[in-house]
């Protein structure tokens, strides 16, 4: 059971870390197809890694079936509305920024 | 470890509202609306936790899906105009 606590601990610690690594690059990425990618690592992989620790506390429970649901349902759904929000960004005219600086640089050498 | 988990994700949610509230296009505002919901679902699983009554996970079950059909129609009404239209309809 002392192995199972630890274990959890590091699972959930390291979610909650990933989960604040992506709201930072939310927050200070330049350009809005740059910012999906924070946005990609909060739901995949620090909801995983959170949603794995509780489950490892539950132990085997209709809790553990019903955090399996979650986990589920959310890896299907939220790569699928950030494809929509890039898709429909794209669609209304929304281009990516593009780095230009290398261009540049090869025209002065 | 479980209040420094809470205390993660709601910075994390914090983060997200503000890109939510500065944002430069509609488009982020609507990431950082979806990312906010993402999170209250991990909010409500780690409360229950917290609080030793796991008993709110059919309410984050439903938030999941009300955010993917939230955000999906807030695109839809943001691209046609009308949440009615068919997608093939006239383009």
């Amino acid at each position: 059971m002392e192995t199972i606590d630890i274990a959890s601990w590091v699972v959930l610690m390291l979610g909650a870390i990933f989960c604040v690594i992506g709201g930072i690059g939310l927050h200070r990425l330049p350009d809005f197809f740059s910012r999906l990618h924070g946005a990609g690592i909060t739901d995949t992989l620090g909801a995983g890694l959170i949603l794995f620790g509780l489950m490892l506390q539950a132990g085997l429970t209709l809790i553990t079936v019903k955090l399996v649901f979650i986990l589920a349902i959310l890896w299907l759904t939220s790569p699928t509305s950030t494809h929509a929000i890039a898709k429909a960004a794209r669609l209304a005219g929304l281009e990516p920024k593009l780095d230009t600086s290398d261009d540049a640089s090869e025209g002065a050498s | 470890m479980f209040a420094a988990t809470m205390a993660a994700v709601l910075v994390t949610m914090i983060l997200a509202l503000g890109r939510a509230v500065l944002g430069p296009t509609t488009y982020d505002r609507i990431l950082g609306v979806n990312m906010a919901g993402t999170k209250t679902v991990l909010l409500i699983a780690v409360l229950g936790f917290l609080t030793g009554r796991p008993d709110f996970l059919d309410l984050a079950l439903i938030y999941v899906f009300l955010n993917f059909i939230g955000t999906l129609a807030v695109l839809k009404f943001i691209e046609h105009g009308d949440l009615a239209r068919n997608a093939g309809d006239g383009e």
